[in-house]
């Protein structure tokens, strides 16, 4: 299992898009940083693509986490029944690190 | 279970030193190893000594000392990045004839030879980038 960091807002930047295309079926993503702001994927409108890819990717067991004290951080809502995102601390991302067999950065 | 943290962000412009120095805290609170730190490409000004602040704020330079220090961490900077940066040890300031020198005690210039070194004896690379 490859893990896959984003940490770019998904409204600037192809980072998360670019992630998506390329995810393989049990890869794991963690949004960090600004990349947080990918959570609204499964609320917005605007990010709907995103939202379809990553409705898909679930079911080809993608895991979706995302750091909690980022989010925290940027006062973002988490608390909608359908953010596929599991919210990580950071000794979670540690463990995560260590079940995956190697990280690749997206930025 | 051995990591190498790749940073490549300098403090204040975004957040990936951030991030590594929460990673590499929870890494070392979990127990697990730092094989090497390595600041690469703008991560080499969280390296130098000269970083002057508030004294009430984060001192980033002197927070990565002080968690080199405590674990007795090997901290490398490359030498590349860091010359064309303005960060320097004693003995490149020297070689080029610079007024001072400004790398943090505990870091050390070496070359992207210790990058590849690090990616075969650890068990976990990660790299945290710059957001621009």
């Amino acid at each position: 299992m490859t893990l896959h960091t984003v940490n770019k807002s998904p409204y600037l930047s192809q980072c998360l898009a670019d992630c998506l295309d390329r995810v393989s079926a049990g890869d794991s993503i963690v949004l960090i940083e600004d990349g947080v702001y990918g959570i609204n994927c499964a609320t917005s409108e605007t990010l709907s693509a995103l939202n379809k890819a990553i409705a898909q990717l679930m079911t080809l067991g993608v895991q979706f986490c995302a750091l909690r004290p980022d989010i925290e951080a940027r006062g973002l809502q988490t608390t909608s029944a359908n953010c596929p995102f599991n919210l990580l601390s950071d000794g979670d991302f540690v463990d995560l690190v260590c079940e995956a067999d190697k990280v690749l950065s997206w930025y | 279970m051995k990591f190498t943290i790749v940073i490549l962000g300098p403090p204040y412009t975004d957040q990936a030193a951030e991030t590594a120095f929460r990673f590499a805290q929870a890494v070392l609170e979990k127990k697990h190893h730092i094989y090497r730190l390595f600041f690469y490409h703008d991560g080499v000004h969280n390296a130098s000594s000269l970083l002057s602040l508030p004294q009430d704020e984060i001192q980033p330079s002197q927070r990565w000392r002080q968690l080199i220090d405590q674990y007795q961490l090997e901290a490398v900077v490359c030498i590349a990045s860091a010359l064309r940066r303005g960060v320097l040890n004693e003995t490149e300031a020297k070689r080029f004839a610079k007024p001072g020198n400004n790398l943090m005690p505990g870091f050390e210039l070496s070359g992207l030879g210790d990058l590849i070194d690090a990616a075969q004896h650890s068990d976990r690379l990660i790299t945290f980038g710059p957001s621009s």
